[in-house]
């Protein structure tokens, strides 16, 4: 479904960020890319979101190059994705309701679709009574969930996580975890990075660890290890 | 669909306006000092162009013939000066009008109506006032004269003089300052309107450079440059009118309270008349302006951000 073909980034001589990486995600897979900072998981999933481009090799998603595509077509293939970051990227002046309507809305759907779909995803993720809520009423873990609620509202074909539960404390991580793991087991693929050896050991699934710009292990049902 | 998004557009616009009150609070104060220097322009502009006119009006040349001019001679010359493109008005003044006039003008001076009665005869010549449409004619005129001093009975000139070469002077130097005011004036109220213009422009940049993550976040949730854009420039039009309107109210009690002094200084023209007189004119040019100047701000100033 997904496949990386031999991408490089070279910011400069001293700072490649991804050297030659090569895998491929199945459908319905839970992936987790683990590694230090700076070991180049972030610019993996902005290669996948066409936020950045490739200084050679290729990015698959399904038969389309991602960064072959028009500018128009790069907002519909984003569609097919729902992202979620560290940093939350809710949108300030919109209530959680609204952030999540934003998706829906960027994607052409109707009036009736959002009235329905959007408290039943924000129920989904326990928020529904903070549907009015602007982001800075709520909690960091309260944050992710509207991010996630926003990420899984078009039903799209793959989830990215970059370090969801980086700025979370242990319960609101375990939970964020727990979401993840429903959207897949409902059979959306997951791609998650993180730091966090509890979260990837916990989950029991695909690991993928990169170190300076290389996959160094590729494990079926790995541990977090390096 | 197209419409659906239209009114999401719009409405986005409005509720980010609201929901950034401080912010559109100060743009909306910038805006509102940009097209405050446009109305003042405007009005300037008017006030100038009223007391040159005035001025303008004040400055004519006038042929004084000889008594023994005959009037059929005295009035072919003022059909052909009225074929000349430069004159705008010229006014027979017959002999008969003269002595009136001056009479008018002396009637509670005896001694020289004695003197005049004395005479018996006329001794006034009559006269021709000419009006040129720009000051800077009077020159050609004045020469067209001298050349049409042949015609005349007997080989001798029927006209006794023409002021122009006594008042050439003044005339001369009213037309340097008309064309330097204007000159002066049009350059003055281009600066002045590039620079608060620019002023307003750097505004909404800023305010769009604090959005530049939300513009980001927006297109990696797969939103369209067009859907990103246009409650921006919503909101844009949406300061541009607000600045136009209070601009407008603020008008009111300025142009009152320099009302009675320009028509003063400037006689004849009363700036709260003439706001009032072109109310409709004035604020369709500051609406349009603040519109324009808002749209194209965040259009542009969007731009930037897009390349996600």
């Amino acid at each position: 479904m997904i496949y990386f073909d031999k991408v490089s980034k070279i910011y400069s001589d001293n700072s490649v960020a991804l050297s030659e990486v090569s895998f491929s995600v199945a459908p319905k897979e839970f992936v987790s890319i683990v590694g230090h900072s700076g070991a180049g998981k972030t610019t993996l999933l902005k290669m996948l979101l066409a936020e950045e481009r490739p200084s050679a090799g290729s990015v698959f998603f399904e038969s389309l190059n991602v960064h072959n595509l028009e500018k128009t077509s790069v907002t519909k293939y984003r569609r097919r994705i729902g992202a979620v970051f560290q940093d939350f990227r809710l949108l300030p002046h919109k209530t959680a309701f609204e952030n999540v309507a934003f998706a829906m809305e960027a994607a052409g759907k109707t009036d009736q679709e959002i009235g329905s779909d959007v408290p039943h995803v924000l129920e989904l993720v326990d928020l529904g009574s903070k549907m009015l809520n602007f982001p800075h009423e709520l909690s960091g873990g309260e944050k992710q969930r509207v991010a996630i609620a926003r990420a899984i509202v078009n039903q799209p074909d793959v989830i990215i996580a970059d370090e969801p539960t980086g700025n979370l404390d242990p319960i609101n991580t375990f939970e964020i975890v727990q979401i993840l793991k429903k959207i897949n087991d409902l059979g959306t693929t997951v791609i998650l990075t993180t730091h966090n050896k509890g979260v990837v050991d916990s989950l029991g699934k695909r690991v993928i660890t990169l170190d300076r710009g290389k996959i160094v292990r590729d494990d079926r049902a790995g541990k977090y290890s390096l | 669909m197209f419409w659906v998004k239209v009114k999401r557009v719009v409405w986005t616009g409005f509720v980010n306006f609201w929901r950034n009150g401080f912010v559109s609070l100060s743009t909306v104060l910038v805006m509102t000092v940009t097209l405050f220097v446009i109305g003042s322009l405007l009005f300037s502009n008017a006030l100038l162009n009223a007391s040159l006119s005035e001025l303008q009006d004040k400055v004519d040349v006038n042929v004084y013939f000889l008594t023994s001019a005959s009037e059929t001679d005295i009035l072919s010359l003022k059909k052909s000066l009225e074929a000349l493109p430069e004159v705008a008005v010229a006014e027979y003044v017959s002999r008969a009008q003269a002595l009136d006039n001056f009479k008018k003008r002396h009637e509670n001076d005896a001694l020289t109506l004695q003197a005049l009665d004395e005479l018996g005869d006329n001794p006034l010549g009559a006269v021709i006032n000419i009006r040129a449409k720009e000051t800077s004619q009077y020159e050609g005129i004045a020469k067209f004269l001298e050349g049409k001093e042949v015609l005349s009975k007997d080989g001798v000139s029927i006209i006794e003089k023409v002021n122009f070469y006594q008042n050439k002077a003044a005339i001369d130097k009213l037309t340097r300052l008309i064309d330097s005011s204007e000159r002066l004036g049009i350059a003055v109220a281009l600066i002045l309107s590039v620079l608060s213009v620019l002023i307003a422009f750097n505004t909404i940049r800023l305010i769009i450079f604090i959005s530049r993550e939300e513009i980001s976040v927006m297109r990696l949730v797969g939103a369209s440059n067009k859907y990103i854009r246009g409650p921006f420039v919503v909101s844009g039009v949406m300061y541009g009118v607000v600045a136009a309107v209070i601009t407008l109210i603020v008008f009111v009690p300025v142009t009152y309270w320099l009302g009675s002094a320009t028509n003063q200084f400037f006689s004849g023209i009363n700036l709260f008349n003439y706001y009032l007189d072109n109310f409709v004119s004035v604020g369709l040019v500051l609406v349009g302006s603040g519109v324009v100047l808002g749209a194209v701000s965040s259009f542009l100033a969007v731009r930037r951000y897009l390349t996600v």
